[in-house]
């Protein structure tokens, strides 16, 4: 064991930090295409101190450190791409509020979604957060970390938008607080003080986040879905704008897919809702069914299933993400998620569907609606197989053609790898880019943080 | 053995590491998985330790004695197998027990895992006691040794050697004498079922000891067994019918359960206390049987039967699987899986937690110690809860 190394343990413990080849090797892999890069110590901290100590040492000593969630982004995000310290946060896993009344959670970095929605549902059945619905591994701060969104985006937002406040570790050792709990032990909001947001969205560059308050909305007693399925994708963006104005939807999607080959061609639009009665249900099933899907189903251009209460489809327990990546029998499954304007959606789905034949993908594609049609996240999704490296190639290149296609459209690709944010920082304004510089040299001016990532040259 | 000639080549790769195997059905906690929750790290959970497993045969790493602990801490307890959303998952547990047949057939195993082997090797169990010392635990107790009786009482390792396991052999006794159960012992010639042996990868001694223990079996007429381990249980059930053993084999929680239901166990002095029961994984994961020590626990007057959060088919194991009750590769923590389980089963508010396993009793026990629970948690089977219910009370 080196000097680092013991001195990390003396922080952690040693059971909870290694330079053994076996977690070097584990910690230096994504689960996408990203090729390995190895650390030189895995830490798991248990507390804000121990990372706050961690960091302090890796800033004295000028080794990169990488924190990791429940390293679900599939970009390689979490790699550390200059060595150093994966700071894996998935211990600090304590919730350590819930507020009724000014509906929050607080918890610690390391919660992973999947507790969050078990922990309410037996706790606070009246509660519930936008649940993004990756493995339930995946973790909360990490999913603001990357501006991530969940099953209530439509409604409210990404899930960035729904933070009330922040811990946060600076790369020089300092621990920091965002929003009301900067002033007081109250969690419950981020305004009206000077935007502080350095943290939403930066990957883990300007900093570990160590606790985050969440917002969490109503949650509605009984919940609904119904299918439109159709052929004609260019009717797609204005029947989401529809629906997104009647307000009483949830979570909208839109989604079309080569496999099977019963859907292969056609365009489904998944519509949540939910209510605390029947009446209410009705009512909202009324809207949307006859209000607007109506006229399309008389024109003959589409029929929907389900919305009916003589028709209920069977909700998703969670979405099947693990059994999608499965298809080609080899465990590889990575994706190019883009923010992109929902107009582009037929646009997005036609090139999309291009880029899949081009490499002998099946092509998966999805639009999920952030905000009332604000937005939608697009998402190009690539199976390949994990002991094949033509296929994880053919992958690769797709997701780069996937990144670029996604900037051409007028998009920016969410969450991207270093593929993609070279490719949106060599279109960036220079001064948005000089400002990103700047607030980056100022938080961390050894450039200990993710290094590798969102690096402005 | 190369990854070509290893038996999961062409799926082993599959595993995506999304992570489902360190939950339970609910999500409630991260930490389901027991070497997961042990230590935290990806190279514990099932996805990192197959990851691992093949860049081992792929010769991406090298064997070392910290691979094969991470290997060998896996306790087979099966809840990635019931977790893991994939086409695979029945694959899961025997993917590692492969790769651990793999590190045996290269004579590369953790030191702790060689002592388990060797011991049971030469004396027929893991502790490497004397085989002239396995039927110690019934003297004074007026069992008979099996001489064509109807069932024969399978004890196994644990329950033979184990000085609290042994309190739990001598209890089931004097409760199938109290049902008036026809049974004997095998006493001193009672050797090894194999079920962990075959579980640490060392498929050739399991086979040599089932093939033995069948032709035992066999030669004295057996045809009914019934175990006091779900580990023997399994074994017998699962593993020797393909090596032509096939008995009528029941766990000794469906033996009572018919017991009671039959009238033949009077069990009306009853067991006043709150209690929680831990399920075995090898009873239940393995096996499906969550019901049996159920209905007998809501047969005993006075017992006040509450579930911990996560039961049945999410229940946490207590990490004395495939072999780790002996060699301890999830101890020496508090996020060690039993003192995890513990901390669980005092949350319910019962005064005793009840199982049907002697491996997960003595690992319960042990991590009831180390929490200082003494005062407020007492682990017991249910054969003692059974045995107090229907006063076949002894030492």
């Amino acid at each position: 064991m080196d000097s680092i190394c013991q001195s990390l343990a003396e922080i952690v413990g040693e059971g909870h930090v290694s330079n053994r080849p076996e977690e070097l090797y584990i910690y230096s892999r994504d689960l996408g295409t990203a090729e390995p890069h190895l650390p030189r110590y895995v830490v798991a901290p248990r507390t804000t101190e121990e990372v706050q100590q961690v960091v302090k040492l890796a800033n004295r000593e000028k080794i990169p450190v990488v924190p990791l969630g429940g390293g679900l982004t599939l970009a390689g995000l979490v790699m550390p791409l200059r060595g150093g310290i994966v700071l894996d946060m998935k211990r600090m896993d304590s919730i350590l509020e819930v507020n009724e009344r000014a509906r929050y959670a607080l918890v610690e970095a390391g919660v992973s979604q999947g507790k969050l929605v078990a922990y309410l549902n037996t706790h606070h059945p009246t509660l519930v957060h936008s649940e993004p619905g990756a493995p339930g591994q995946a973790t909360v701060a990490g999913n603001v970390a990357i501006h991530g969104q969940g099953d209530l985006a439509q409604p409210y937002g990404f899930n960035s938008d729904m933070v009330n406040g922040l811990e946060v570790v600076l790369p020089t050792g300092e621990v920091c607080r965002i929003g009301s709990c900067s002033l007081a032990q109250q969690w419950f909001t981020q305004h009206p003080l000077p935007d502080l947001g350095l943290f939403l969205g930066w990957c883990g560059t300007t900093g570990v986040i160590t606790k985050v308050s969440l917002r969490l909305f109503p949650r509605k007693r009984i919940r609904d879905m119904g299918m439109f399925v159709l052929e004609d994708g260019d009717l797609v963006p204005d029947i989401l704008y529809r629906i997104s104005h009647t307000e009483m939807a949830g979570d909208l999607i839109a989604w079309s897919q080569e496999l099977p080959v019963t859907v292969s061609g056609l365009h489904n639009i998944s519509i949540f809702i939910s209510g605390d009665s029947e009446e209410e249900l009705e009512l909202k099933r009324k809207l949307i069914r006859v209000g607007i899907l109506g006229e399309y189903i008389h024109s003959g251009v589409g029929g929907l299933v389900g919305l009916s209460a003589n028709v209920r489809p069977r909700l998703p327990r969670r979405p099947p993400v693990s059994t999608i990546q499965d298809i080609k029998k080899g465990g590889g499954f990575e994706y190019v998620g883009a923010i992109m304007p929902v107009d582009t959606y037929p646009e997005c789905c036609r090139r999309g569907a291009e880029i899949s034949a081009r490499h002998n993908i099946a092509y998966t594609l999805l639009g999920r609606v952030i905000g009332r049609s604000h937005a939608m996240m697009f998402s190009w999704s690539y199976v390949f197989n994990r002991a094949d490296e033509d296929s994880v190639r053919e992958a690769r290149e797709a997701l780069y053609e996937s990144d670029d296609l996604a900037l051409e459209l007028g998009g920016i690709p969410w969450k991207p790898g270093v593929y993609g944010q070279q490719a949106v920082m060599e279109r960036m304004d220079p001064n948005t880019l000089s400002l990103m510089k700047k607030v980056k040299k100022l938080l961390d001016p050894n450039g200990i943080m993710n290094p590798g990532n969102w690096e402005v040259s | 053995m190369a990854l070509t000639e290893y038996r999961y080549s062409d799926v082993i790769h599959r595993c995506f590491r999304c992570g489902y195997c360190k939950f339970p059905t609910s999500f409630i906690e991260v930490n389901n998985c027991p070497a997961y929750a042990r230590y935290r790290l990806e190279s514990y959970s099932t996805g990192g330790r197959l990851w691992l497993i093949r860049a081992w045969l792929n010769d991406e790493l090298d064997w070392s004695e910290h691979l094969g602990e991470i290997v060998y801490s896996c306790a087979a307890c099966k809840n990635c197998a019931e977790q893991c959303p994939l086409p695979f998952s029945d694959d899961i547990v025997d993917m590692i027990v492969a790769a651990k047949g793999a590190m045996v057939e290269r004579g590369s195993v953790p030191s702790a895992v060689k002592e388990f082997l060797e011991n049971v090797d030469r004396q027929g169990n893991p502790y490497g006691t004397a085989r002239s010392k396995r039927g110690e635990w019934m003297e004074g107790t007026g069992i008979q040794e099996y001489d064509g009786q109807e069932f024969l009482y399978y004890v196994g390792c644990v329950g033979s050697y184990d000085t609290r396991a042994q309190q739990v052999a001598r209890a089931l006794g004097r409760v199938l004498q109290k049902g008036g159960v026809s049974f004997g012992v095998l006493g001193d010639r009672e050797n090894c079922d194999g079920n962990d042996v075959g579980k640490l990868g060392e498929e050739g001694l399991f086979e040599a000891l089932a093939e033995e223990n069948i032709r035992q079996f066999k030669d004295l007429g057996v045809s009914k067994i019934v175990t006091l381990s779900p580990h023997a249980f399994n074994a017998i059930k699962n593993d020797y019918p393909r090596l032509d053993g096939t008995f009528e084999v029941r766990h000794y929680s469906q033996l009572l359960r018919d017991l009671v239901r039959a009238g033949k166990l009077d069990v009306s002095s009853g067991f006043k206390a709150k209690v929680t029961y831990h399920d075995p994984c090898f009873l239940g994961r393995w096996n499906a049987e969550y019901e049996a020590p159920r209905d007998v626990l809501r047969a005993v007057p006075g017992v006040e039967l509450v579930e911990m959060e996560r039961h049945r088919a999410d229940a946490l194991c207590c990490g004395g699987g495939g072999g780790n009750f002996y060699t301890d590769f999830l101890g020496g923590s508090e996020d060690s899986p039993s003192r995890i389980r513990v901390r669980d089963a005092c949350a319910t508010g019962a005064s005793i937690v009840a199982t049907a396993c002697p491996n997960c009793l003595t690992m319960l026990e042990d991590a009831v110690k180390a929490e200082g629970l003494d005062d407020r948690l007492k682990v017991m089977d249910i054969s003692e809860i059974v045995g107090e219910a229907c006063q076949a009370r002894g030492s």
